[in-house]
């Protein structure tokens, strides 16, 4: 019993980062533009998160920075995918690289070292150690996630502007002949995508851990765009598989009993990805018009 | 009425090509009013200009006999312009409601849509459009979807609607029930602009009549002034004949290819077939009964098991398309810009698709660039293709040069038969005649042709066999003397000669969507 619960409660902590990841990745692909940036504005989100804390000493001030610099990193990708109409992975890559090179140069001249920062005070946890005994705990992150993806489906399924996203992202054309200007709705998802992608980031900074490490987001980026694809690019489905993916990745810590190959153990989750895209991705239908100009 | 819609001195010039030079127009409220013209002729370019996709370089638009000023879909709809597009602008994954009221939701942040629900149902009533709002578009016939087009452009109140070529994509039956749909919205007072290139359906319909070629208006009348002689001559801008083609007697050599089992559809019986040597086998149907797959499965892009297929006397079931192809399979496909061309390409790269691996073309696998110029050269100068010479891109090309373009790529390496899907779809007048002459040409040379189309009267006129094609299924197969007009309509309806009263097409049995 015990090993269970802390097992559901290492699931939800490593799900966070991917469902957030997720529901980035499903925001700016539902308005039809390609998006593998989500790892670099996480890297950004971690690491200004981490410098917001330090120098102000409140985690929440952190996060709030991390949320800024997220809108201005979607603000860019947008304006480079959007209004100059660069090649949307091209675009992608390029903001992964330029995070992942120049978080370790700041992070240098902050703190004198390059690989990681010094520690900064933790976002506080719910103390949920009366409900279910030890240390459980849960950082405040699960449940500002578990209200984005409710927001998500609410906004995508049961608003008119969730209806024009998702057109915009099908058929952009057709919608602009029906007099609505697409170009704004593809530039606010990817804002909201960099929103969410800086949050999910700031999470593994300054949520799960309590420091900026380089590498620190490790491919999760990429993860939540996966997730996203084999959720069917929608906002519940995305959660679903991110958390998937999340509980692979926890079995790797659970089942260290067996004694298998540690590289064995490492390769798990990716592993999962791979096969899970290639046998359910292949029935899932991306929006029509993702990744046109 | 006064007038509705008043165009003064237009002119649009994209790049060095002036699509609208200088266009003068009046249209009168409450009138169906008809716009003339090849493909290319600026009839498109026109009415984007009016609905607001495109900004004209000089000129004037006056609605009810005011100055307007339209730089947008969204101005345009204020002056209760709509359009109906020739290439449907609409949401596969949505259903036929959110289709219609996005953009114009006329509701707060939610989307609450029963009192909008309300105001469609009753005007899909009143025009018995048989539409119901909850479908998926992608479940939906093309008839269907127009009809959604234009419930999209009446729910946004509009007084003026623009149709683009219509017709282009609808049976004979769903044309005839369009016609009717347009006489109903004039009778309520709405103005129509009808454009098209038929003319049987301008003059139909058409209560004023302007002809436009190369960006011009050349020819203005009203309807009862009209012959289908002086529009053609307008149109085309020399004389044209219709039909009446100068042919060899019909005498079928040996058999050149040869099908057995072919399963067009699942569920339904297998077709098998043969085509002699000097014959024209016109395959007629409505869109969506298996054409597509007959040509796929002909030319070797899908293979069957059990379908066995005899080129020249040789079995070619399991053979690849290029083999097909070098054995002398000529194929021009019924999708040109998905099967048939490279539209980002040049021209010279486009002739060397299929070409690619004959011995003239290359060595050792690299390409001989001298000859292919030589050849492209040759082939742009017998068959007439317009274009600014050898390296301009294909896509540049309008659709009637396209055409030419893959006919004298096809036809230049000396076929025994010829695949023609849909060869003459959205092509002029002047290219039909020439698609149709060159084809009756390779026959009387001793060729076989197979003409896959849904134009009765390709059909009619070209053929000397006829095989008639419905949900997968032959329903006839004979000479051509043997049918009538009339007698055709019914089959490709699916109807053995009998209860003809349900002909009309236009329900989901005929899908005719991807």
């Amino acid at each position: 019993m015990r090993m269970m619960i802390d097992f559901i409660f290492l699931a939800v902590n490593l799900a966070v980062p991917l469902v957030l990841a997720a529901e980035a990745a499903m925001i700016a692909e539902r308005a039809g533009v390609i998006c593998l940036g989500v790892e670099g504005m996480m890297i950004f989100g971690a690491f200004f998160a981490v410098a917001g804390c330090y120098f102000t000493e409140s985690p929440w001030i952190g996060l709030l920075l991390a949320i800024l610099c997220g809108i201005a990193a979607g603000l860019v990708y947008g304006l480079f995918t959007v209004i100059l109409r660069g090649q949307q992975v091209v675009v992608g890559v390029a903001i992964n690289f330029f995070a992942a090179g120049i978080t370790p140069m700041i992070t240098q001249q902050i703190w004198g070292r390059e690989g990681a920062s010094e520690t900064v005070k933790s976002m506080p946890e719910l103390d949920l150690s009366g409900i279910f005994g030890g240390n459980a705990g849960l950082s405040w992150f699960v449940p500002i996630t578990a209200a984005i993806v409710a927001g998500m489906w609410f906004f995508i399924y049961k608003t008119k502007y969730g209806l024009r996203l998702r057109m915009t992202g099908d058929f952009p054309l057709g919608l602009q002949t029906c007099g609505v200007n697409t170009n704004q709705y593809k530039l606010g998802a990817m804002v909201v995508c960099g929103i969410l992608s800086a949050i999910g980031g700031a999470y593994l900074s300054i949520g799960y851990g309590n420091l900026f490490v380089t590498d620190m987001v490790a491919g999760r980026g990429y993860m939540g765009v996966a997730a996203n694809i084999f959720g069917g690019w929608t906002p519940l489905g995305g959660a679903l598989a991110a958390v998937f993916f999340a509980v692979v990745q926890t079995l790797r810590y659970s089942l260290t009993s067996l004694n298998l190959p540690s590289q064995l153990m490492q390769m798990l989750p990716y592993l999962a990805t791979l096969i899970a895209l290639v046998l359910f991705a292949r029935n899932s239908k991306s929006p029509e018009g993702l990744g046109k100009l | 009425m006064g007038t509705a819609l008043q165009l003064s001195h237009i002119t649009k010039i994209f790049g060095e090509i002036t699509a609208n030079d200088d266009i003068s127009l009046t249209v009168r409220g409450g009138s169906i009013h008809c716009i003339l013209g090849e493909n290319g002729s600026g009839k498109t370019t026109l009415m984007n200009v009016i609905s607001g996709l495109y900004r004209p370089q000089e000129g004037e638009i006056f609605v009810n006999g005011e100055k307007a000023r339209i730089d947008s879909p969204k101005d345009a709809m204020k002056y209760k312009i709509g359009m109906v597009h020739q290439h449907f602008m609409l949401f596969n994954q949505n259903t036929v409601l959110e289709n219609i009221i996005v953009g114009e939701e006329k509701c707060g942040l939610l989307l609450k849509t029963g009192e909008q629900r309300r105001f469609l149902q009753q005007m899909i009533d009143q025009y018995q459009f048989q539409v119901n709002l909850d479908d998926r578009i992608r479940d939906l016939s093309v008839g269907t979807k127009q009809k959604v087009e234009i419930l999209k452009v009446l729910y946004r109140g509009a007084d003026t609607i623009i149709f683009d070529e219509p017709t282009a994509v609808l049976t004979p039956q769903e044309a005839d029930h369009l016609m009717e749909i347009l006489l109903g919205l004039k009778k309520d007072g709405k103005t129509i602009l009808f454009i098209s290139h038929k003319l049987n359906e301008t003059l139909k319909i058409g209560d004023y009549i302007t002809v436009l070629r190369r960006g011009k208006v050349v020819y203005e009348t009203v309807n009862r002034d009209a012959t289908p002689e002086k529009l053609a001559y307008e149109m085309v801008g020399k004389e044209t004949r219709f039909g009446g083609f100068e042919r060899k007697k019909y005498r079928p050599g040996e058999t050149v290819l040869k099908i057995e089992g072919a399963r067009l559809k699942d569920g339904k019986k297998p077709v098998s077939f043969q085509v002699h040597a000097g014959e024209v086998l016109g395959i007629a149907g409505v869109d969506g009964n298996g054409q597509q797959e007959l040509e796929q499965l002909l030319i070797g892009l899908t293979k069957q098991r059990n379908c066995r297929l005899e080129f020249c006397g040789k079995d070619m079931s399991q053979a690849p398309v290029l083999e097909r192809k070098m054995a002398g399979m000529a194929y021009i496909p019924s999708d040109r810009l998905e099967y048939a061309v490279m539209e980002g390409q040049t021209l010279t790269f486009n002739y060397l698709l299929g070409n690619h691996s004959r011995e003239e073309f290359q060595s050792h696998g690299l390409l001989r660039n001298k000859q292919l110029n030589a050849y492209t050269e040759e082939c742009i100068s017998t068959y007439d293709v317009r274009t600014a010479g050898a390296r301009e891109r294909l896509g540049n090309l309008s659709g009637g040069n396209q055409q030419k373009m893959v006919l004298s790529r096809e036809l230049s390496q000396k076929p025994k038969l010829i695949l023609a899907g849909q060869p003459t779809r959205g092509l002029d007048i002047g290219a039909i005649e020439f698609v149709h002459t060159t084809l009756l040409e390779e026959r009387d040379k001793g060729n076989a042709i197979i003409l896959i189309s849904a134009e009765l009267s390709e059909i009619t006129e070209l053929s000397d066999k006829i095989l008639v094609l419905y949900d997968g299924e032959i329903m006839a197969e004979d000479v051509n003397s043997a049918f009538t007009r009339e007698s055709l309509g019914l089959l490709m309806a699916g109807k053995q000669a009998e209860d003809s009263l349900a002909a009309q097409a236009g329900g989901k049995e005929v899908d005719t969507a991807k």
